[in-house]
């Protein structure tokens, strides 16, 4: 399992590295997203591998199976989950949410017959959305800049480091039978890939550009969910733009300190 | 004498919806325009047919009077919106007014069968600056989807001026591309890609 971790990271490092070298010839001015050239290579890369074999296989998949057993499947894998958004929610010093999560997984695993069933929103306990780039963001950690990653998609530096936590424990990585673990893994990125099937037209008509549209989107959801759906608000345009370039600089700056607090973790 | 006729026709369709949205509240006013578009898409059979024109025909006629599209349009554009002469930025918002109702209308009609909740809404007596939250329920989806609606209280009553998916503003994501065309090509060069993109997206529905 540390092997796996560390060719995570190494991955990680090489795309870093790579994004960093491609980094200097693309400039368009968006301090969010200083490597825009390899993200947008990037971006046409994933576009080209979901348009081939994912949303292909998850159409087929929204069409074939029957709606609650695809609620089931989905209830199933967001059980899992909901473990380590507890986790998350106390490291972010949400003990009462972190409680509620814990909450749920005892009750969807026993009451929702090992989670296919959400017996526990029907009772009033919300489901939360929390990952590690969250529990960092909440910590202070700045955004640093926007990145593509293959397979994987949007993300941003810190969510990137966030992302490798999120892979190491994730419950369904560390399942041993091998081939029950690969069929686990797939199914449950053809069943998150189906719940956004419906969004696809809606961002296609809607972007001017798919890549900013996504990209904006992606920085504006995030920031929504770090600050649990009530972010301050940024109206005056030109204000935002002052921002913006501090937090670009403070990212900047910032970006040893993310390193360092991983490492002694 | 048909130019008075027409002003009159207009005055009196204005008046009554005017009047009424001042008495509702926000998240009534939400509530009511949402049940009822939904109740028509999901019984009318020339939309259930797949007929996309008639979808943004609904939304027009009873989506957009709540909407205050010249607000929308200010905030997507942000700070060169001052640069914009009236005429150019009358021009903007309505090209920006097509491309949200057809984003809104298709919206609609991708989520029609998903049950709406309405979370708790308070506001402070004289506020005039509100969200109102809702949920949409996807059988098969992990988590809800949070769609929020921003209002603001002028003299015509309650508007919305921003709508806002799973965190996602549909007004201030275009800011950033939208200074991205200002830069290329000025003001003007915006309206000609709105343009474009709006014909297109005509042209496909006609198909």
């Amino acid at each position: 399992m540390k092997a796996v971790f560390f060719s995570n990271i190494s991955k990680i490092v090489v795309i870093a590295a790579a994004a960093g070298l491609l980094g200097g010839c693309a400039t368009s001015g968006n301090p969010k997203d200083p490597i825009e050239g390899f993200n947008r290579a990037m971006f046409g890369f994933n576009e080209g591998l979901d348009k081939v074999i994912i949303k292909p296989v998850a159409t087929g998949y929204e069409a074939v199976l029957p709606r609650p057993i695809q609620t089931g499947v989905a209830n199933f894998f967001s059980n899992i989950a909901d473990l380590m958004i507890g986790v998350n929610n106390l490291l972010q010093g949400k003990p009462g949410q972190a409680a509620s999560d814990a909450g749920r997984v005892l009750v969807n695993s026993t009451m929702g017959f090992l989670g296919l069933i959400d017996v526990a929103s029907s009772m009033g306990m919300e489901k939360h959305v929390e990952d590690v780039g969250q529990t960092f963001g909440r910590w202070g950690m700045s955004d640093g800049a926007y990145v593509v990653l293959p397979i994987f998609g949007p993300r941003t530096a810190r969510d990137t480091l966030g992302l490798a936590f999120d892979v190491y424990t994730d419950p369904v990585g560390h399942v041993d039978h091998i081939p029950t673990r690969n069929v686990l893994l797939v199914t449950r990125v053809i069943s998150d890939r189906a719940e956004l099937l419906k969004a696809d037209r809606i961002i296609e008509e809607a972007a001017l550009d798919k890549y900013s549209y996504v990209r904006d989107a992606y920085l504006q959801r995030r920031r929504s969910l770090i600050h649990d759906g009530n972010p301050p608000r940024e109206l005056d345009g030109s204000a935002e733009q002052e921002g913006d370039n501090k937090m670009a600089q403070a990212g900047e700056s910032a970006q040893p300190a993310p390193t360092q607090t991983a490492m002694r973790r | 004498m048909r130019f008075i006729a027409f002003i009159l026709a207009g005055a009196s369709l204005l008046l009554p919806a005017g009047a009424q949205a001042q008495e509702t509240a926000p998240d009534a006013l939400v509530k009511n325009v949402t049940t009822e578009v939904l109740e028509i898409i999901r019984t009318d059979k020339d939309i259930k047919a797949g007929n996309t024109q008639r979808v943004i025909d609904l939304v027009e006629k009873k989506v957009l009077p709540h909407f205050n599209f010249t607000r929308m349009t200010a905030l997507a554009v942000g700070k060169d919106w001052r640069q914009a002469s009236p005429a150019q930025q009358k021009i903007l918002t309505d090209e920006f007014r097509d491309l949200l109702v057809r984003t809104y209308s298709n919206a609609l009609t991708a989520y029609k069968n998903e049950t709406v909740e309405y979370r708790p809404f308070k506001m402070q007596t004289g506020e005039t600056d509100v969200t109102v939250r809702t949920q949409i329920h996807q059988p098969g989806a992990r988590q809800p989807i949070a769609l929020d609606y921003s209002l603001e209280k002028n003299g015509n009553g309650w508007k919305v001026y921003d709508v806002v998916v799973a965190g996602v503003s549909l007004v201030t994501n275009y800011r950033s591309s939208f200074a991205t065309e200002i830069r290329n090509g000025g003001i003007d060069g915006l309206i000609k890609t709105l343009k474009a993109k709006n014909s297109s997206l005509e042209a496909s529905t006609r198909k």
